[in-house]
């Protein structure tokens, strides 16, 4: 664990994404003291210019920017950490046994995600949130389904290599069940890569809640930087921090979770440094 | 001759891959409309109250709706593989004519986001790694980072801030004039001027990806033995960049951007409705707050065609590009 941290800590990029994500969920987390009640109250006049009374502003509706900004930080980051742990654990199940056991199972997974690959993702997700009705319940499904066969594909990689190692084998002679061999042995082995990909996709499923809450299939009761942009856009003229401040939050957290993968990436996979 | 036979019979293997993916698609389709809220006829009809009880009847005979499901899957296959897609009471015009209509714009839109993207990232993709650490590759490598991690919707919002309302260079929306009736070049000229920004929007995220990609490759393909011999025979460093290794990096870069061509149909939903593109994507957009299912639906199945046919082409493609592949 310690040389895991001094590995990180050479990565520059790495630490600067540490330290922006840091100041993300810290807001996220704090949101609900440093701006208590609804961030869909009316707190001042409309369109209230940013760095007057209000840190940034007020909205068509005299709400507060900079609490949508916190309550929308927990929104982002709670979908992008429940819709990937959902991917990651369904892809490991499935890439693991496609990987392990190999036959059908393996085409089966092959061709599934060869048709996720196919068809587009992102009008499936919204096909998906329209049908079940928008709710971070459905958001959070949905993501998870357009990003698991990413997942499986990986871990049926590793999964494949590994089979024929000695170890595993070794394992295998010694009469270990199945399942011993494949949680105590080969799934310990892909833990990095899993959690490379797994942040990769936190970034992702990030992007993806936003532009379904900005195309207006957000979860009505929750506040998220998608639907802000997507209700000011129609002010760009006249208020521009309405859309301008959410971006920069998407943009931000996405880059820092970005920077996070590939430190740990680099961390992880010391063979792969130059 | 021997050449074109075999790739003739791979177009045509590959076709015939095809087809369990698009049936695939139309089960997948099936198992969406039982999904959706209220009877399938119902959900078929568009717009719930909109269509008349005899249509609605009408609707349940020829979907099979009072038959086992088996059998409703079985004519729901054969409606949409005859591309009987339905009609639709918002637009008041059949789903299939609907979406002709906007695949023109939507395929503008598409090529030009894929030639603007590939070239581009190639471009700067080659020239971060001809001189990998200084400071124009550190330079393209943050550019490529942000734009990685930047919303389409927002980019597009920020372009028009810059471009259509403060400079005023730009229209905002839309894809032509419509007031202004041009004619022959006048008009190309007006729909490239409208078509300027929302290509921008979204070549931006795809280029990071394929500038990326290509320094990757270039650095991957400037350590292999062939680069080594064409050096002993005395070739210049230039030349042995483009005419060797940027062939072979090429081909990752090209594989990917024949794999992307879903994803940047999902990318231009939200390109098209921030533009009011009139293509599938603002199709889809109106569909949504229409509550028109059947139409998305038929949207999902007709683009997922329309990224099978793309694929194969960038397999032919691939082939005309490495004629080492003769699978």
């Amino acid at each position: 664990m310690k040389r895991f941290w001094h590995r990180f800590a050479r990565s520059r990029p790495g630490l600067l994404g540490v330290a922006i994500l840091a100041v993300v969920v810290a807001v996220a987390v704090a949101a609900p003291v440093i701006f208590p009640g609804s961030p869909f109250r009316r707190v001042d006049r409309p369109f209230a210019p940013p760095f007057g009374r209000h840190l940034f502003g007020t909205d068509v509706l005299g709400r507060d920017v900079a609490a949508g900004i916190a309550h929308g930080a927990r929104t982002s980051l709670t979908i992008g950490v429940l819709a990937t742990s959902a991917a990651v654990l369904v892809g490991t199940l499935m890439g693991g046994l496609a990987g392990y056991y190999g036959g059908r199972v393996d085409d089966l997974l092959m061709r599934t995600t060869e048709f996720f690959q196919t068809i587009p993702t992102f009008l499936f997700a919204i096909l998906l949130v329209a049908i079940l009705a928008p709710s971070v319940w459905s958001i959070v499904f949905a993501i998870a389904v357009v990003n698991w066969p990413t997942v499986a594909r990986l871990v049926r990689g590793e999964f494949l290599a590994m089979r024929g190692r000695e170890f595993v084998q070794a394992g295998v002679c010694l009469g270990m069940t199945d399942g011993r061999v494949i949680f105590r042995h080969i799934l310990p082995n892909c833990v990095s890569p899993i959690i490379v990909t797994g942040s990769l996709i936190v970034a992702t499923a990030i992007l993806i809640e936003s532009a379904l809450s900005f195309l207006g299939l957000g979860d009505p009761n929750v506040m998220s930087w998608g639907f802000m942009i997507g209700s000011g856009r129609t002010f760009l003229r006249s208020a521009w921090w309405l859309c301008t401040i959410p971006g920069v939050a998407i943009l931000l957290t996405v880059l820092a979770i970005n920077l996070v993968g590939e430190g740990l990436n680099d961390a992880l996979n010391p063979r792969l440094r130059r | 001759m021997r050449a074109g036979a075999g790739r003739a019979s791979y177009v045509l293997r590959r076709l015939l891959q095809a087809v369990p993916v698009i049936v695939a698609i139309i089960v997948l389709n099936f198992l969406l409309l039982h999904l959706a809220p209220g009877d399938a006829a119902q959900v078929l009809a568009g717009e719930a109250g909109s269509a008349s009880p005899e249509y609605m009847a009408q609707l349940r005979h020829r979907f099979g709706l009072d038959r086992p499901v088996a059998v409703q899957l079985l004519l729901y296959v054969k409606n949409m593989l005859t591309l009987d897609l339905g009609f639709s009471f918002r637009h008041n015009m059949p789903v299939v004519e609907l979406i002709a209509g906007r695949l023109g714009p939507t395929l503008l839109l598409m090529l030009t986001t894929l030639v603007l993207s590939v070239t581009a990232g190639i471009g700067l993709g080659l020239l971060a790694a001809a001189r990998a650490g200084n400071w124009r590759d550190t330079l393209i490598s943050i550019l490529a980072l942000v734009s990685y991690a930047t919303p389409l919707f927002w980019v597009g919002l920020m372009l028009i801030v810059v471009f259509s309302l403060k400079l005023d260079w730009l229209p905002t929306s839309g894809m032509e004039t419509v007031a202004a009736f041009h004619e022959g070049w006048a008009r190309v000229l007006d729909i490239a001027r409208h078509l300027v920004l929302p290509a921008l929007t979204l070549s931006l995220f795809y280029m990071a990806l394929y500038v990326r990609l290509m320094r990757a490759a270039m650095l991957e393909q400037a350590g292999m033995d062939y680069v080594t011999t064409a050096r002993a025979k005395g070739l210049g460093e230039s030349r042995i960049m483009l005419s060797h290794v940027l062939r072979n990096a090429v081909l990752p870069v090209v594989t990917m951007a024949g794999v992307q061509v879903g994803s940047l149909l999902g990318g231009s939903v939200v390109v098209e409705s921030v533009f009011a593109w009139p293509g599938l994507g603002l199709l889809a957009f109106q569909s949504l707050f229409a509550r028109d299912f059947n139409l998305l639906l038929g949207i999902f199945f007709m683009s997922a065609c329309l990224v099978v046919a793309v694929n194969l082409a960038v397999d032919v493609v691939y082939t005309l590009l490495d004629p080492r592949i003769h699978a």
